[in-house]
């Protein structure tokens, strides 16, 4: 039972940081609800799909599938964080200004809600892929699900929920003139956190090998294999022993969304005006 | 329109970033291979070595009759190995040191790199 609380519970605690943040940056904007409940069905569901074909998957690239696949999806919500990004540093303080008259302002907003969604169901894809082939695991060696296993997994996916929450309630408490700039900067963390990670999988698979030395070892201060470690690798892509192609990847992934943000803020963005009651 | 605009400026900037970190095809003729079994919920063997320095492959064959997760935060890597398969990781150049690695979804199973 404490396998599988632990297992579900870590998994379900790394894709709930992200849900969290999603549902923070989200706060206010109508539809929101559908998109993320939507983005975690639709990962729940692929993770389902990934499990199922695990072995398949494995083969593919010459035995280095599951590395590019996952270098890939991470890549996408790379990108889908990075155009969310740049589209609210466009429209949006135009959007906490007038969102709630504006009928126009919500189906644009729909498209940035459609880009977190994609973040959302590929972030419960993969931790969620590895649950299902745990709990698989354990089933089928037992001979079938165990009470113990199912009470240990919904424990750990109450326990993981809690954290999405705590993200979620955390952030909203930040004022609303702050949460912008705020929830900006934790995505475009996300972003290059993701693309670092995207780097570890293709240097895994050998794909990438130019600059795979170690650059520094901050293990013995904080292990990215102890929980605290584990957050702050989901939350901005903290490794212990990062190695130079991840640092630069990091870098410029955080570089290119800042630019991209200057170059297509809203003229009127200069000093804000949003209403400080908001 | 915007929008087309911001997506070929996205596939601007991406191309500049791969041609900035391109990828570079490994030699890798000093890759020291290490073949592992695991069976039972064991390693076979439970620990191997490897000189200091140079890149390691680990091949990993399952025939504990169950999906395994071959996986090692010490050299951070992790792997889905599905029931009677073998899978292929590859480590960096490591300094000396004694680095564990385990079956993520069996965590009894554990063995250990030796880097002299």
């Amino acid at each position: 039972m404490l396998a599988a609380l632990l297992i579900v519970f870590r998994e379900v605690f790394e894709a709930g940081l992200i849900v969290g943040i999603v549902m923070a940056v989200t706060a206010g904007v109508p539809g929101r609800g559908l998109w993320v409940f939507g983005g975690v069905a639709a990962g729940v569901l692929g993770a389902c799909v990934v499990a199922l074909f695990t072995g398949g998957l494995s083969e593919l690239f010459g035995g280095n599938g599951q590395e590019i696949f996952n270098a890939s999806i991470l890549g996408f919500a790379v990108l889908m964080l990075t155009w969310h990004n740049v589209w609210m540093a466009r429209h949006g303080r135009e959007m906490a200004a007038e969102l709630r008259a504006a009928g126009e302002a919500v189906v644009e907003g729909s498209k940035s809600l459609a880009a977190l969604g994609v973040v959302v169901a590929i972030a419960v894809l993969r931790e969620g892929s590895e649950v299902v082939l745990f709990l698989y695991g354990v089933a089928a060696a037992q001979g079938g699900a165990s009470i113990a296993m199912v009470f240990g997994g919904l424990i750990g996916l109450v326990l993981g929920s809690l954290v999405c929450l705590a993200t979620y309630l955390g952030l909203v408490t930040i004022p609303t003139r702050y949460l912008f700039g705020v929830t900006s900067a934790l995505i475009a963390l996300l972003a290059a956190g993701m693309a670092a990670q995207a780097i570890a999988f293709l240097e895994q698979a050998n794909i990438l090998t130019a600059l795979d030395e170690t650059v520094w070892d901050t293990s013995w201060l904080l292990s990215d294999s102890s929980y605290l470690g584990r957050a702050l690798h989901t939350l901005i892509g903290y490794v212990d022993q990062p190695t130079a192609m991840q640092l630069i990847v990091y870098a410029a992934t955080l570089a290119v969304i800042v630019v991209l943000m200057k170059l297509f803020a809203s003229p009127t963005a200069h000093r804000p005006h949003v209403a400080a009651a908001e | 329109m915007k929008f087309g605009r911001s997506i070929g400026l996205f596939a601007l900037a991406s191309l500049a970033a791969a041609a900035v970190v391109g990828p570079r095809i490994a030699t890798a003729d000093d890759t020291v291979t290490l073949s592992l079994t695991l069976k039972d919920h064991k390693f076979d063997p439970a620990e191997v070595h490897a000189p200091a320095g140079v890149p390691i492959e680990f091949h990993v064959k399952n025939q504990n009759g169950i999906v395994s997760e071959f996986e090692s935060s010490d050299l951070h890597f992790e792997k889905i190995v599905p029931n009677g398969s073998e899978a292929v990781v590859h480590v960096r150049p490591q300094q000396p040191g004694r680095y564990n690695f385990y079956d993520d979804f069996h965590h009894e199973t554990q063995g250990f790199l030796v880097v002299p």
